[in-house]
């Protein structure tokens, strides 16, 4: 990937955010904070890891995405509005009377694989997913993101240890390590830590990354899989609110929506985001 | 009525004969291949058998991805567990979803008997019913269950099928007609009709035989599907017979008795009815038989309701 590549996907991570942010503002509802800190996950999935498109939507042999952390539609909407799965303008329509953009994924949207929302069931249906390549000899990949909260859910680790059985070498696993959850930080509500160590004791070949670094999201996936016969795992460290300086790393941003002056500010700093980009690059 | 086989032992020997000949089909059990009567399917098929251990929700969260890529997918353990455990699941990995998973609710209602709440389930068919895009059926005998594993296999709806494992007597001929959502009478009587589902229709005939003797005419409907119901099979019973009584190996609450007394009421058909089922209470301890026989539904219990029911009637 050149130097030039990585600044198209970082520009294209700062268009996600302020979209994120329009629509949600527009609905005066939605998970600011979540769809934040997953968006250059979704970015670097979408344009560069996953076989998927529009045309190929039906195709038996093309990657799986599974969004386990349903809540952060946001950013699954705009993405895959960006690849070509939808008009943007559908967007105009989230959480409005009659849409089938709901505020959790559905697959009355083109291009969302399950309904998911309720936490601890992207994990299980993408092993499932994963085995059935496996018993056809198909070469589609599985990838399922998880928020770090939602580990709580004790769903997740039956899953894992039928994946680790099964040797899903064919499935990934991304957690949204962004520390936090509705009512604080992830380590005060329950002590979810050593999550390296816990997913390793589970089977898991884990590497860990900066999630919100396009660079070190590239590199990482194009090492899948880690290590033959080991589902993947990757702890992806982000932060809950990224990009924007008074939404990164706030709790009560979990579905706080902007206020006009919020927006006004957020998209600013955006708009300057990108300009650093451009100057930094000696582009746009 | 001829002495049959359990039902548990009809589903499995259907369900391999079927998984022989289509390599598509898998089952998915829990540490259930044991009490699902499937060690004969794993040595034949082993291919075709995902073991996830003891893990309902993790059970029907896998079957629904399996199904999403193609596989025809039963799901199967034992009721009590698979739709409480799993409920959620049930409603948003299978229903909510359309993933055409086919649940398998084994040793259901009270068949484990003595072993106690636990393992009985009395809940199934009323969280299930509420649920959207999943229709539930209840094979009363070794005919209706091998038919409703077969109709299963191309089902185009998530489905939850529910049997005990104790021997069933047959109830039916080789060549009845067997549609999902499509009653079977057994047959009509112009005083009283029960209109049972699954385990009980059995002791629903017996009883129709006892109320014979007095010279009461007592019809059976087997009404092996709860969802959806056959409105119309209940609306004509209703026309042509005195009383209706519904039974089930369910709680009262949201069953079929509960379900059939809506639609009566909605259709503004009246007529003297009883829902016979198990009571808002800690079920006793016993064996399936004798549990059955404590609420009733036992052929003695149903004829003694169903004269009750006919005080005033028969004689008006």
């Amino acid at each position: 990937m050149s130097e030039k590549n990585v600044q198209e996907l970082e520009r294209k991570s700062i268009q996600y955010r302020k979209k994120i942010l329009s629509i949600i503002k527009a609905a005066n509802s939605g998970h600011t904070g979540g769809s934040l800190s997953a968006v250059d996950i979704l970015n670097v999935l979408y344009n560069e890891v996953l076989n998927v498109s529009p045309d190929t939507f039906q195709d038996l042999n093309r990657d799986r995405y599974i969004q386990s952390k349903g809540h952060s539609v946001e950013v699954l909407y705009v993405v895959l509005a960006d690849r070509g799965f939808y008009d943007e303008a559908d967007l105009d329509t989230l959480n409005q009377y009659q849409s089938h953009f709901i505020g959790h994924p559905t697959r009355k949207v083109n291009g969302v694989e399950q309904n998911t929302g309720a936490l601890g069931h992207g994990l299980p249906i993408a092993v499932g997913t994963a085995l059935a390549a496996k018993k056809d000899g198909r070469s589609y990949r599985v990838f399922t993101l998880l928020g770090d909260g939602e580990l709580e859910e004790g769903s997740n680790w039956e899953a894992s240890m039928s994946a680790a059985h099964y040797q899903l070498d064919n499935l990934t696993v991304i957690i949204d390590y962004n520390k936090l959850q509705i009512s604080g930080p992830v380590e005060t509500v329950t002590g979810i830590t050593n999550l390296k160590e816990k997913f390793t004791a589970f089977g898991y070949a884990v590497r860990e990354v900066d999630g919100n670094s396009i660079e070190d999201l590239l590199e990482v996936f194009s090492h899948l899989p880690f290590e033959s016969g080991k589902p993947n795992l990757i702890l992806a460290h982000t932060t809950k609110g990224k990009g924007v300086s008074f939404i990164e790393n706030q709790v009560n941003w979990h579905h706080h929506v902007p206020t006009d002056a919020e927006f006004s500010i957020a998209m600013e700093e955006l708009d300057a985001a990108k300009l650093a980009l451009g100057e930094r690059n000696g582009t746009w | 009525m001829e002495p049959g086989k359990p039902n548990l032992v009809v589903f499995a020997e259907t369900l391999q004969a079927l998984a022989q000949s289509d390599k598509e089909i898998l089952v998915v059990t829990s540490d259930s291949r044991g009490s699902g009567k499937l060690e004969p399917f794993a040595k034949a098929l082993p291919e075709q058998l995902v073991e996830v251990g003891i893990a309902e929700q993790n059970l029907v969260g896998i079957s629904a991805g399996l199904a999403a890529s193609g596989k025809k997918v039963f799901g199967v353990s034992p009721a009590c567990f698979l739709t409480a455990r799993g409920l959620e699941q049930i409603k948003n990995d299978v229903a909510y979803s359309d993933n055409l998973v086919k649940l398998v609710g084994i040793s259901a209602g009270v068949s484990y008997g003595a072993l106690g709440t636990t393992h009985h389930s009395l809940h199934d068919f009323a969280a299930l019913q509420a649920i959207n895009n999943i229709d539930i059926v209840v094979p009363a005998d070794n005919f209706e269950t091998q038919k409703v594993i077969e109709t299963a296999v191309s089902h185009p709806k998530p489905l939850y099928i529910r049997f005990g494992k104790k021997a069933m007597p047959h109830l039916h001929q080789p060549d009845t007609p067997f549609e999902i959502g499509k009653a079977i009478t057994l047959s009509e009587g112009a005083d009283v009709t029960f209109i049972a589902i699954g385990e009980t229709v059995a002791e629903a005939v017996e009883a129709s035989q006892l109320l014979a003797q007095q010279r009461i005419a007592a019809g059976v409907i087997s009404m092996h599907t709860l969802k959806p119901l056959d409105k119309e099979a209940v609306l004509k019973a209703a026309l042509f017979t005195k009383a209706l009584i519904t039974v089930e190996e369910h709680s009262v609450y949201g069953g079929l008795g509960s379900t059939v007394a809506s639609l009566l009421m909605d259709a503004q058909v009246y007529l003297p009815f009883k829902a016979v089922g198990f009571p808002d209470e800690y079920t006793v301890t016993g064996s399936q038989t004798e549990i059955f026989s404590h609420y009733g539904i036992s052929p003695d219990g149903l004829a003694e309701t169903a004269q009750q029911l006919l005080t005033g009637v028969l004689t008006a």
